[in-house]
């Protein structure tokens, strides 16, 4: 008989000794003038719903190991799955091999030396003891929200434990272990859908009953749509709206590798208003409001980078490769390649307004829930396409007045952006192993150039 | 291996699982990047581990382990059937929910075997030769052009797949995949350009060996791409209004892909999708019937092409590789299924149930999903034409959740006026929706400018699974679309 909590996650996890110690054989066994090691393991498990019925029910356990060395300026990389003595020693010497064969990279000057790591609490027990019968009881909550309103949900529920160690010959190391919880929903009726989503890397902060709530009051909402002229409107845009909006940003042009190379938008602009003063935007791997971890892959410590303040470009996110590139001394914590890890857009204390404020000063506007499919159009422009989903609204005098058909739209994030007219006070959480804080955001122009049959 | 595999469907059956099945895959991946004219990454990569899927009270549970990632011991018998007991608590936990029992659609247990075997093995060339051949092209887009910067990429991938169920079934699968890409990016003052060839995102991807980049010619095109980047950036805006675009074949392949492949999922359009990606316009009522394209469009599934980016021998259901209409003389005809779905409609699987590696379930992914040639040459179209663009290599791509309403951008475009390429156009994109535009399609070229594309990532799931597909097209014209979306 099958115990119902009967789980053994935490026997999938190497634990801090057992990786520190795997990354301090591989580093002994390198014959490289510099190697880097990095080993992570982890144990994901998704519960899929869809027509108010689980239908996929997933879990896996897998570890990486990666070593890079380095001769002189060359560089070989190899990664593996097989974690025994002899597949480790064919990882080190392939690496070494790789490395011998490439050609010299001249702007490679080092790998990173040990800095400090900060804390930051990460990892949860109540998510890793999750089981499969602790998501299905979230999920068969949804399903009784939805049930009671006559409509059908589906979405998805994923827990998970991820560690990681990393370790080079300049003496780096680092180990950490993290927990992701995310619930997301649609609910649907014969005529619209509603969507919801929590993360949290506590499943404890997942209120199933509060996601499917949310998500069956657009859904109740959203009925009768009517059909809107494309054209440009003010808009409302939810949390989940301005979350995508803020990731497309960020990997349009906050990495200084992509400004190094003249690909971001960002280029020539540093130091300017690119935004509304409304607007503030940072990545923080350490602020317990998002999804904190507290180094990157190269075990540099994370720390808060102001990228925008009050409109103006300010600053840009290093991996240790673009760092010294530049003669820095030490990179930001984002390897790889700049990428954001934990982003936040919101307002000043004193800029940002209520929920019921941010509504009210939409004279004739469109409210939008969330987007989709989402595409960058042309980078450095910073425009972008996609649809409306599961939510789109008219808005007259500050109130909602129908339900729209879903809307395409062209436009510049930045163009946008500049005409901020209010950011909400509220904020929220979208997203664990990459996750934006946002807030609702009032625009006074977006441009909508399509429109779909529902 | 067989042995402690079966280990897995002994112990589902001793759990009481009414259908079990376990797929061992292992593979190894290379991959070289070079940009600006040093190796960006080299690397390889090895893979390995198996997934256990079983069928209890009529709900699934799956679970998966790489071979050693429980502390570094590696795979063993109690492993497997560890693994195995953890999918059937995994089923137990989803029945909870369900309403009416999975049933899968029949099929006759097979023994078999598959390979695509290249004809020259890339795992078998020295690696500086590879390393030379993508610098090479680089310095001939640096000789031809001045851009700013250059870049390169080849990527081998082989996997070798055992698959086993509980109905008897007994297959290994072998392939070896190449592919790659080549580009440029140019920038002045105020405007970036790139060109890249032969397709977008990491390129044209076939189940061949290295005959397949020397068939890309990387060297030959290397000049041109260099040259075009910079002549975009003198080039004019495309314009906006209502007018005749002509896709040339990698275009095509992703609209095909996003208009079709993915809205004849019967996954999808079973509603399987609709918490992620969404469900489909293409409803079961309109199976046989619906008016989807012009009489022109035949739209085919074919799992069987040697070498093409979306074939195999059997899918992870092990249902053998087939071929068979989708839209004939534009009508719709067949959805793409697996043993599941094809059951919950009263058909049997047309093998269309694939998983991206050990550690996912199986999913209805698109095979190669072709639209078959037609009698004209892309010369003989383009003078056809009164007033349109001809609109190169995909930039962004766009689709509702019904895969109804969609847009795409990409990289170059050529205005034509009077059957005459008038000159460059920059950032062309146009937009419309599904059945209007696949009904304006009144010319395709013939067989000698067709060939099947690969994709190499096309994306589906929760969680992520990005997977190998084809398309075969040849250029083709659409009339009266709307082009030149958006400000600029």
């Amino acid at each position: 008989m099958v115990k119902k909590n009967d789980c053994r996650r935490d026997d999938s996890c190497f634990g801090r000794e057992r990786s520190l110690e795997i990354v301090e054989e591989v580093l002994k066994l390198s014959r490289a003038d510099q190697t880097e090691v990095r080993l992570t393991g982890f144990q994901s498990s998704l519960t899929r719903y869809a027509n108010s019925v689980i239908h996929q029910n997933v879990d896996e356990i897998n570890a990486r190991l990666s070593v890079k060395a380095y001769v002189g300026k060359k560089m070989g990389s190899v990664s593996t799955n097989r974690l025994d003595k002899e597949s480790i020693a064919k990882t080190v010497e392939r690496a070494l091999e790789l490395a011998e064969l490439s050609p010299e990279n001249p702007e490679f000057v080092s790998l990173p030396g040990p800095r400090p790591i900060p804390e930051a609490q990460c990892y949860f027990e109540s998510t890793a003891a999750a089981t499969p019968y602790d998501r299905a009881d979230n999920v068969m909550e949804v399903i009784a929200e939805a049930n009671k309103a006559g409509f059908q949900a589906a979405g998805a529920h994923s827990t998970g434990v991820n560690e990681i160690a990393v370790g080079n010959s300049l003496g780096v190391r680092a180990y950490g272990k993290s927990t992701s919880a995310e619930l997301t929903c649609v609910i649907m009726s014969d005529e619209g859908s509603g969507y919801a989503q929590a993360s949290s890397r506590d499943i404890a902060n997942i209120d199933a009953a509060q996601v499917a709530e949310e998500a069956v009051r657009r859904c109740l909402v959203n009925k009768n749509q009517i059909a809107i002229e494309p054209g440009e409107y003010a808009v409302f845009l939810e949390p989940y709206a301005v979350a995508e909006m803020v990731s497309f940003l960020s990997s349009m042009g906050f990495s200084a590798v992509s400004y190094q190379e003249g690909r971001s938008f960002l280029c020539g602009k540093l130091g300017t208003e690119i935004v509304s003063p409304l607007i503030n935007i940072c990545d923080d791997g350490l602020d317990p409001r998002g999804a904190p971890f507290p180094f990157d892959g190269e075990g540099q410590p994370k720390s808060r980078v102001a990228l925008v303040e009050q409109g103006v470009a300010k600053n840009l996110l290093y991996d240790s490769f673009a760092a010294f590139k530049e003669g820095k001394k030490e990179s930001t914590g984002h390897y790889p390649r700049g990428m954001a890890s934990n982003l936040f857009l919101y307002a000043l204390p004193e800029d940002s307004v209520s929920q019921e404020e941010l509504m009210s000063g939409v004279k004739r506007g469109i409210l939008v829930t969330r987007f989709h499919y989402v595409r960058s159009v042309h980078t450095q422009k910073t425009i972008i396409t996609g649809m409306t989903r599961d939510g789109t609204f008219l808005i007259e005098d500050g109130q909602v007045v129908s339900a729209l058909k879903n809307l395409r739209f062209t436009e510049s994030i930045l163009n946008a952006l500049r005409s901020t007219e209010g950011v909400g006070r509220e904020q929220k959480l979208i997203g664990t192993s990459y996750s934006v804080v946002a807030p609702a955001l009032r625009l006074g122009k977006f441009n909508f150039t399509g429109q779909a049959e529902h | 291996m067989d042995s402690i595999l079966k280990i897995a469907l002994d112990k589902a059956r001793e759990l009481g699982a009414e259908y079990a099945d376990i797929r061992y895959v292992s593979s190894q991946t290379e991959r070289i990047s070079t940009r600006n004219g040093h190796v960006d990454s080299l690397g390889t990569n090895s893979d390995s581990g198996y997934g256990v899927r079983v069928l209890f009270d009529g709900a699934w549970g799956f679970a998966s382990r790489s071979d050693s990632a429980i502390a570094g011991k590696m795979m063993s018998a109690k492993d497997v059937q560890e693994t195995t007991e953890e999918a059937v608590r995994i089923a137990k936990a989803s029945r909870q929910s369900i309403k009416k029992p999975i049933t899968l659609s029949p099929l006759d247990p097979i023994e078999g075997s598959w390979s695509a075997v290249p004809k020259k093995d890339p795992f078998e060339m020295k690696i500086e030769d590879k390393i030379e051949y993508l610098l090479d092209c680089e310095r001939l887009m640096k000789k031809a052009a001045p851009v700013d910067l250059t870049y390169g990429s080849l990527v081998f991938f082989k996997e070798a797949k055992d698959f086993l169920s509980t109905e008897g079934s007994c297959i290994r699968q072998e392939m070896v995949q190449s592919g790659g890409s080549i580009g440029a990016i140019a920038r002045d003052v105020d405007e970036v350009q790139g060109r890249s060839y032969p397709a977008q995102f990491g390129g044209d991807f076939a189940l061949k060996g290295w005959e397949h980049i020397e068939d890309l010619d990387f060297i030959g095109e290397a000049p041109r791409v260099a040259q075009e980047a910079c002549e975009l950036l003198k080039a004019p805006q495309c314009p906006s209004g209502a007018m005749d675009i002509i896709l040339e074949g990698s275009q095509l392949a992703l609209q095909i892909h996003e208009s079709c492949g993915h809205a004849i999922e019967l996954d999808r359009v079973l509603g399987m999708e609709a918490g992620y990606v969404g469900t489909s316009f293409l409803t079961l009522e309109k199976k046989g019937t619906f008016r989807y394209g012009s009489p022109v469009v035949n739209i085919v599934a074919d799992a069987t092409i040697p070498g093409g980016n979306g074939s195999f021998g059997y899918d992870d259901d092990g249902v053998p590789a087939q071929k068979f209409d989708v839209v004939k003389e534009g009508i719709f005809h067949n959805y793409l299924s697996s043993r599941e779905t094809a059951g919950e409609i009263g058909e049997v699987s047309n093998g269309a149930n694939r998983a991206v590696n050990w550690n996912r379930i199986p999913l209805i992914r698109m095979t190669n999903v072709n639209l078959e040639p037609g009698d004209y040459t892309l010369d003989e179209i383009i003078r056809d034409t009164d007033h349109g663009i001809y609109m190169d290599l995909n930039r962004s791509y766009s689709i509702d959740d019904r895969r109804y309403n969609f847009q795409f951008g990409t990289e170059i475009g050529w205005e034509i006026e009077n059957g005459c390429v008038k000159g460059m156009v920059k950032n062309p994109t146009y937009t419309g929706n599904t059945p209007e535009f696949w009904n304006s399609c009144d010319a395709i070229a013939s067989k000698d400018e067709w060939k099947v594309w690969g994709i190499p990532n096309c994306g589906k799931g929760e969680p992520g699974q990005a997977i190998r597909v084809g398309h075969g097209a040849a250029p083709a014209r659409f009339r009266n679309v709307r082009v030149g979306v958006g400000r600029w």
